[in-house]
């Protein structure tokens, strides 16, 4: 497991312990604890998901989500957030992403930890790979950007495209 | 009568054929010539843009600056300036090639300082064949009606547009001033022999790294910034990846296509991430 410099961001190898990672966020002086929790689904864009395989770069994405972790902190006067996310490969089922907050009172609680999740997938140097049932695979949110060079050369169509979720 | 105002027009809209490659991002005196153009241009104009093709806009090396797209494909550097020309009807555009590597300030200072504005143009004359030189010169509002009519017959030359319009033409003060580079083995010549190499680590991840077939790996390049250094990456693996699509990080952070790369950095090509 890796850690960013405070500790609340952090990468795991093996499965997420939500248990253990509600302890980074306890306090007394907080009385509203959210959590999110991303698990992989068994579909998705239609097809059938076997597993999935994550990859990060560990040196920005440590100090991206540690950034994203702050803002939050800022932004809605939460007083501890945390994150966690895997990496390596994951069956269907299990825990990717985890997220908590704990604030005073729990509406800012909510806030917080949404923006936190939205942030991370949007910013965060981590790359899906779908392994679907019938045997093929594919870089989420990369195939669609890779176009032969002559396609490319003939219509950039893909240049500007913010790669956002829905 | 009241001198119409002058902004800038860097032609950069071309597909360098005859180079290979976008002549935008080469460099000379280490930067980009787009960048090196637009340097020179800014302080003498009201307002400095790059010309594109409508598909260029989003590409890193151009999005950093105002654009004017052609309102027509396929015209050449024609295209370009009618489509400055109509972007503002009470402008006058002074016009340049994005590579002109040995264009110096005094030159410009000179045309604009010789500048005739009751005339269509002002431009130099070329030191090579004594004809006009289209693309470092300074187009006036009236000339907007008479390129309109030139292009409605099908004429795209500016260079023979130039020698029969109202225009005045010029003596270069510095011959060399607009010797222009269009073929690979003419830049080479250009390059200060040898270019200090800086050894660089690229790190791959995702679909670049399975495309490149590593994780890692260490070169020797002359390439100035990332975004040279990824269109050299594209030419020794079949990344399909397009720069628009990335995000660059040089040593551990988040970086800019266009800053200096320097000896010993460790540069990784992001792709679009997909966490959570």
């Amino acid at each position: 497991m890796q850690r960013s410099a405070s500790g609340f961001f952090q990468l795991w190898d093996s499965t997420l312990l939500p248990e253990q990672l509600r302890q980074t966020v306890e306090d007394p002086a907080c009385g509203g604890y959210v959590s999110f929790e991303g698990w992989v689904r068994n579909r998705n864009d239609g097809r059938t998901v076997q597993r999935l395989e994550y990859e990060a770069f560990a040196p920005l994405a440590l100090s991206e989500g540690e950034r994203i972790l702050a803002s939050a902190r800022e932004r809605y006067g939460v007083v501890n957030a945390s994150c966690a996310h895997r990496v390596g490969d994951l069956a269907i089922g299990e825990l990717a992403v985890w997220v908590g907050v704990s604030a005073e009172h729990r509406g800012e609680a909510f806030d917080a930890c949404r923006f936190i999740i939205d942030e991370v997938k949007h910013r965060v140097p981590v790359w899906k790979k779908e392994h679907y049932t019938d045997g093929n695979s594919g870089w989420v949110n990369c195939e669609h950007c890779a176009a032969a060079p002559s396609e490319e050369a003939a219509a950039p169509a893909h240049a500007g495209h913010d790669h956002r979720h829905p | 009568m009241t001198v119409p105002a002058l902004n800038g027009l860097v032609l950069a809209g071309g597909h360098s054929r005859r180079m290979q490659r976008d002549k935008a991002v080469l460099t000379y005196d280490g930067r980009p010539q787009l960048a090196r153009a637009m340097a020179l241009l800014q302080p003498l104009v009201e307002h400095a843009f790059v010309s594109v093709r409508s598909d260029q806009r989003q590409d890193p090396a151009r999005a950093a600056y105002e654009t004017i797209a052609d309102l027509t494909a396929g015209l050449g550097p024609i295209g370009g300036i009618q489509s400055a020309l109509h972007a503002s009807a009470d402008r006058a555009w002074l016009v340049l090639a994005c590579d002109l590597p040995f264009l110096d300030d005094a030159t410009l200072h000179y045309l604009i300082a010789q500048r005739t504005p009751a005339r269509l143009a002002t431009a130099f004359r070329s030191s090579f064949d004594g004809k006009p030189e289209p693309l470092c010169a300074i187009y006036e509002p009236a000339a907007r009606a008479v390129l309109d009519d030139w292009i409605a017959r099908q004429k795209h030359c500016p260079r023979t547009w130039l020698s029969h319009a109202d225009v005045t033409l010029l003596d270069l003060p510095n011959p060399r001033a607009l010797d222009n580079i269009n073929t690979a083995d003419e830049y080479v010549a250009t390059q200060p022999a040898p270019r200090t190499p800086r050894r660089l680590t690229v790190r791959y991840f995702a679909m670049l790294r399975e495309q490149a077939g590593r994780s890692t790996e260490q070169l020797q390049t002359s390439a100035g910034t990332p975004l040279e250094l990824y269109e050299e990456l594209r030419r020794r693996h079949p990344l399909t990846l397009a720069p628009a699509s990335l995000r660059v990080a040089v040593n551990d952070d988040f970086g800019d296509w266009r800053a200096p790369l320097v000896d010993g950095d460790t540069v990784v090509f992001l792709p679009p991430v997909a966490g959570g």
